[in-house]
């Protein structure tokens, strides 16, 4: 009698145990099948971008067979381009004018949120709160104002012009991310140092920075992104070829030519998007969390 | 700044009350007076090319067209006028555009931090990093491949529709199309985003939660409307509005996918006074173009900013 119920009552929690283990296995291949679909679905340009760049002119304009593969891939798109004067200044122009985007920025705002998280003084709040609406206001309410101050200032069709313009896209947000940083460094660190005697200087570089280097690399990833990848002010403001940046670069100057050139304009694509994907594959971890921070903390 | 630093330490000690009043007055001043210091770049870079060009923008928009002569507000006027058959179109298409785009993009994105949220662990990580890629690339590159993609002459898509049997689509050829694919290119681009978002939200609603109310025999939908939704509606909240003025503002996609065409359907805001203002030389009435945006976005801007310093203060107290 007793054999019968506990057999039953095994008998009755073993396919329960199973069905549970089960549904959960089902729940997994949804949620990898559904995530392979929207991978797939997202990375058909990135795809179809490296595809294209391997074809050649021919293969492009004989229109023929499958698109989505190169039938007979080869470098010579990325041959040309690097080899190509034109290209190289285009990428080297992106490179400099970024690079000391970048620079500017860090600078600014990491003395700004130096002060404005730690050195609270008679509206630093209402800076504070300044430099966050200041980031909501887009670039396409500005750009045609800015024309003509660029063009009082004589920096229309200047690279230079975008040293200029460029931090106001990254500074604001930047600035937030390391005021988050800043503040969440507990106040006895510093107070500590200033006892010792410490300078504010010192404080800065040998507690704050390496510190919040979390939030730095972030801010740093931010201000590369926007810098790179800006369309608007350098389409607006440069005009011929030797000043423009990547992105203009290939936009305008790329298709002008030959229509069949996709190879070409694709291999550049490739080309242009590599910087921040490397920089990505590396450190994406750091700009998730300099970005959600502020999601996570309420 | 050493000396006052040290005063701090030894001060209270040795010296006598008066005068440590007033070092620490001197003090505070000091320490005032250098934090201005640190933040004057930012402020000047803030005013002098944020601040400054907005009322500029104000300014301008009240010339005329060879900015000698101040017209009041007669190129407003004119866009709700008789400028109106395509300026009307283009505040349609914006809306459209930034509504519909943002629905989007908070859906899929929500969906794929659901999806992103059972998974644990090292795979998360890969995942979330080829999510991620539509995001990372810069938009003016990959809006380039989707133009070749919806190429009229040699169209991958159409090549893959054909092949099914299907027959061919002009993605950007008519006005209904064109629309659509713009937004669904917006929303491949900016998806990602929210996904990030959410995901982070999700993390940190406590698990706890859950378990109780699994114990309370609650459905996965009632876990999802009473306990995700809730805990997360602040990020929502905040990353829709923040999304909205971004999407509204856009400006890279239809410029490379369809310049505004076919017969300037698809101009937003950004390109139209980007086609008025510079291409053909109106730059007041540009400006005005741009100037529309002013009120929705700072109207946008407002619940934001409410929103992120309730937020603060929550975390502060």
């Amino acid at each position: 009698m007793t054999a019968v119920t506990a057999a039953a009552g095994a008998s009755a929690k073993k396919p329960k145990v199973g069905s549970l283990e089960r549904q959960r296995r089902w729940t997994m291949r949804g949620t990898y099948l559904a995530l392979c679909v929207f991978v797939v679905i997202f990375l058909i340009p990135p795809f179809y971008m490296i595809m294209t760049s391997l074809k050649s002119s021919a293969e492009i304009s004989a229109q023929k067979g499958n698109p989505w593969i190169a039938q007979s891939p080869t470098l010579d798109n990325f041959v040309y381009l690097i080899t190509n004067d034109q290209f190289q200044r285009y990428f080297l122009n992106s490179a400099w004018v970024t690079g000391l985007e970048v620079i500017i920025s860090m600078t600014i705002a990491i003395l700004a949120a130096f002060s404005l998280s730690r050195m609270g003084f008679k509206g630093s709040q209402v800076i504070s709160t300044g430099v966050f609406l200041t980031y909501l206001v887009p670039p396409s309410l500005l750009f045609i104002p800015l024309f003509q101050l660029v063009g009082n200032l004589g920096l229309i069709n200047n690279t230079w012009v975008l040293v200029l313009l460029f931090p106001t896209l990254a500074v604001p947000f930047c600035t937030w991310i390391m005021i988050g940083y800043f503040s969440s460094i507990p106040k006895e660190l510093d107070e500590a140092a200033l006892i010792d005697g410490a300078n504010y200087p010192q404080i800065l570089l040998k507690i704050f920075i390496p510190v919040a280097m979390p939030g730095i690399i972030a801010a740093t990833i931010f201000a590369f992104t926007v810098g790179w990848g800006a369309f608007l002010y350098p389409l607006a403001y440069l005009y011929s070829a030797d000043q423009a940046v990547l992105t203009v670069g290939i936009v305008r100057e790329l298709i002008r030519g030959d229509v069949f050139a996709w190879g070409t304009i694709m291999a550049a694509c490739v080309i242009g998007a590599a910087p921040p994907i490397i920089i990505y594959t590396f450190l994406m971890d750091y700009y998730v969390a300099g970005l959600t921070s502020g999601a996570t903390k309420g | 700044m050493a000396n006052s630093a040290m005063m701090i330490g030894s001060g209270p000690a040795t010296t006598p009350a008066p005068r440590r009043v007033g070092s620490l007055k001197r003090l505070a001043r000091r320490r005032s007076s250098i934090a201005l210091l640190l933040c004057a770049p930012l402020i000047l870079l803030i005013v002098g090319l944020k601040v400054y060009p907005t009322f500029y923008a104000m300014f301008l928009s009240m010339l005329d067209r060879k900015m000698t002569k101040f017209v009041g507000l007669d190129n407003f006027a004119f866009l709700l006028d008789r400028g109106w058959h395509s300026f009307g179109m283009v505040v349609f298409q914006s809306c459209l555009f930034a509504i519909t785009a943002v629905i989007m993009k908070a859906l899929v994105g929500f969906i794929l931090a659901h999806l992103m949220h059972n998974i644990r662990g090292k795979n998360q990580r890969i995942w979330r990093g080829l999510l991620l890629v539509p995001w990372v690339i810069p938009l003016a590159l990959s809006t380039l491949t989707w133009w070749w993609l919806f190429d009229p002459s040699y169209s991958a898509f159409n090549w893959t529709l054909n092949w099914l049997g299907l027959d061919s689509i002009p993605f950007l050829g008519t006005t209904w199309n064109a629309r659509i694919s713009v937004i669904a290119v917006n929303v491949w681009f900016g998806a990602p985003f929210f996904m990030i978002m959410y995901l982070a939200a999700l993390k940190s609603v406590p698990e706890q939660l859950y378990e109780a109310a699994a114990i309370d025999g609650a459905t996965a939908w009632q876990k999802l409307i009473y306990i995700t939704l809730p805990m997360m509606r602040n990020i929502v909240l905040i990353t829709v509005l923040y999304s909205l003025i971004v999407t509204f503002a856009d400006f890279d996609i239809v410029r490379i996918l369809t310049n505004g065409g076919p017969q300037n359907s698809t101009h937003l805001f950004a390109t139209f006074a980007f086609n008025v203002g510079i291409e053909s030389g109106n730059i007041p009435r540009g400006a005005s173009v741009s100037l529309f945006m002013f009120p929705i976005l700072a109207a946008l801007a407002f619940f934001v900013l409410r929103d992120v310093l309730k937020r603060s203060k929550e975390v502060s107290t």
